[in-house]
């Protein structure tokens, strides 16, 4: 075998995470075999219907893109990418009588730890995000489209590039779509290996061929976006929930799942479950049906946290979660936020202590250190945290803990900084106990000095060769 | 001569030809030239995020050379192409094994033996993470969030190859199949 040939074993056929067979009334991962991502496959779905109607080629009145933006609004779809902000009202912000070029960007960057429905999206599916992008394209007044892909999964991106080709070949994609006269040329390109650039702006710095490091907000996207043109900037998830509605109504889709919450949402469950996948349910979807869908938790053993929405948000203990639906207002409600969809799962086998440690270890590393509170204060975090687990906490460590966190929240450009604070608060709020106990414990035992901090997993590797 | 940081580490043989500035292919200048063509005409810096990780495909690395060259090729400063090659973490700086293993150890991997398939790396290649064989042949580092968490253990295989429920035998199978294929 060639060294290819020997890693190509090991490569992920997509059956565990998403062809499973417990989706619920899927609308993104229907129909989908792992095979079937070709053009002529996605047509057999009903693929570019949508695009079609929209353009007046399916035996209707073509829609304007003031009816395609009414239409977005109306079903209530909301942002996918981790903020919930209303898509059809993004697009209203679009300035219409702009001359020059207007962009569509789609945020394919998905490196928020818990978070992996959107390479499945790309790989098995890709058409879909690219008619969403061009019905976006159609709606907002844009010509031109990006979709920046996580540099990590570059076989995907390269999936993408293909599926591209086949839509430019088919006249989806040109100057004169489908002899319409509307016009859009979308590419693809690739991060590589920047969590920031999950950020909007951080993403369209990347894009422009920079170091991604946030803009200030204002101005917005919408009236400054990529190279300084109106940008508008969805989640894929986002773009690939768009030929749904537009097919089946924004009535329909809104009946999926619950008011200010429409359609159906792709849930990235992971940690201790039975079965870690992508779960296509719709929006309103009790947790514990979600948690069942993933078989359970892992062993028999018992539910203990939940983080909602990807590491960035706050952590739930199980009490909590069990009594929450999946969508933005309940987990909002509950005092955390849906964010991504990425649920990560812990039994009652976990160190809170240990947990954070590593989520706070990610933010420090992954700080694009362009804002003192975030640069500074992660570190200053992630420190506090590893002595505390390694046994050299001090009884004020959870007062300096509470203290930067407040230094950090809201004193940053962007969401990092928040991002970074918001898990130690919530692992406080409810984990303090875990916390004071290794403390006192330190406290009681204190001998030897703190050997200082070393990068996630150097200890063990350390402990390993000394073994 | 090379900036404090960034000389080239020859703990490991290097193959002849590697990391230094050979010149860009007519090869490569295609691949080039299909990555600035999705940008506007006066936005060619757009692709050199591209450009460098075509060139770490070929070269095994970025050097200071490797940075000069794309600089000239998309007309921008070479300190310009320096921060992008240090910002993002997947550009090495330094020459790495033949083949590079990114082994996820972020929370929910942790949850799922991430950081024992890290551990097992290091007992069988006996070098630490961070390190790579004296043959050359393998640099283990451990990585954040590859977008990939219900796979864990993961790991990413030259910037490009993901692998999947990486369990212990998987693990040991695949480091023999690649040393088998380079004896072969």
């Amino acid at each position: 075998m060639n060294p290819q040939q020997v890693l190509s074993q090991f490569q992920a056929r997509g059956v565990q995470t998403c062809f499973h067979g417990r989706h619920i009334d899927p609308q993104i991962y229907a129909g989908l075999d792992g095979t079937n991502w070709r053009l002529k496959d996605y047509e057999a779905r009903d693929g570019y219907k949508a695009l079609r109607k929209m353009l007046g080629l399916a035996g209707a009145q073509a829609m304007t893109p003031d009816q395609v933006i009414a239409t977005v609004k109306e079903s209530s779809l909301r942002g996918r990418g981790g903020a919930g902000f209303p898509t059809g009202l993004k697009w209203s912000f679009m300035p219409k009588n702009y001359a020059g070029p207007k962009y569509i960007v789609c945020n394919s960057d998905e490196g928020e730890p818990g978070t992996f429905k959107d390479r499945d999206l790309l790989q098995f599916n890709p058409h879909m995000v690219i008619e969403g992008m061009i019905i976006a394209g159609f709606a907002t007044g844009s010509a031109a489209g990006y979709n920046y892909i996580h540099g990590e999964i570059f076989q995907t991106y390269e999936r993408f590039e293909e599926a591209l080709e086949e839509a430019r070949a088919a006249g989806y994609l040109g100057d004169d779509i489908l002899g319409s006269g509307f016009g859009f040329q979308l590419h693809a390109c690739h991060g590589w290996g920047a969590y920031i650039c999950g950020e909007e702006t951080a993403l369209l710095e990347s894009v422009e061929g920079k170091k991604g490091q946030p803009r200030y907000k204002p101005p917005f996207p919408a009236s400054f976006g990529l190279y300084g043109k109106p940008t508008t900037i969805n989640n894929t998830e986002t773009f690939a929930a768009v030929p749904w509605i537009i097919v089946n109504g924004a009535q329909a889709y809104l009946e999926v799942g619950k008011p200010n919450n429409g359609g159906t949402k792709i849930y990235s469950v992971s940690g201790d479950v039975e079965l870690p996948g992508n779960y296509e349910v719709p929006m309103g979807t009790p947790f514990a049906k979600l948690l069942e869908l993933a078989g359970g938790v892992r062993k028999g053993r018992k539910l203990k946290a939940v983080i909602p929405g990807g590491s960035s948000s706050p952590v739930l203990p199980a009490h909590i979660m069990l009594e929450c639906t999946m969508d933005y207002d309940s987990i909002a409600k509950a005092g955390s936020m849906l964010g991504s969809g990425a649920v990560i799962v812990m039994d009652d086998t976990r160190s809170m202590v240990e947990s954070l440690k590593r989520l706070s270890y990610f933010y420090m590393h992954e700080s694009c250190g362009q804002c003192t509170p975030c640069r500074e204060g992660t570190g200053w975090l992630w420190r506090v945290v590893d002595r505390i687990h390694n046994g050299h906490g001090k009884q004020s460590d959870l007062d300096l803990l509470d203290n930067v966190a407040d230094n950090i929240m809201g004193r940053t450009i962007c969401a990092l900084g928040d991002a970074a604070a918001m898990p130690v608060r919530a692992m406080l709020k409810h984990y303090r106990h875990e916390f004071e106990a290794m403390i006192a414990k330190a406290e009681a035992g204190r001998q030897a000095p703190h050997p200082g901090p070393l990068p996630a997993g150097e200890r063990v590797s350390t402990e390993a060769r000394s073994a | 001569m090379n900036p404090p940081g960034t000389s080239p580490d020859r703990s490991h043989p290097l193959p002849a030809g590697e990391g230094r500035g050979e010149g860009i292919s007519d090869a490569t200048r295609a691949l080039f030239a299909r990555e600035v063509a999705k940008y506007p005409a006066d936005q060619k810096q757009s692709a050199v995020m591209a450009c460098l990780a075509i060139l770490q495909k070929e070269r095994g690395w970025i050097s200071p050379e490797t940075e000069k060259e794309v600089a000239e090729y998309l007309g921008m400063p070479p300190i310009a192409v320096h921060e992008v090659t240090t910002f993002y973490n997947m550009y090495n700086q330094k020459p790495v094994g033949k083949y590079k293993l990114n082994v996820c150890t972020n929370l929910p991997c942790q949850l799922r033996d991430g950081a024992k398939a890290l551990r097992h790396l290091e007992h069988r290649l006996g070098i630490a993470m961070g390190e790579t064989t004296r043959d050359g042949l393998f640099t283990l580092q451990q990585c954040e969030c590859l977008g990939a968490c219900a796979d864990s253990p993961v790991m990413l295989v030259n910037d490009t190859t993901m692998c999947s429920f990486m369990s212990d035998d998987k693990l040991d199978q695949l480091i023999d199949g690649l040393k088998n294929a380079e004896q072969a």
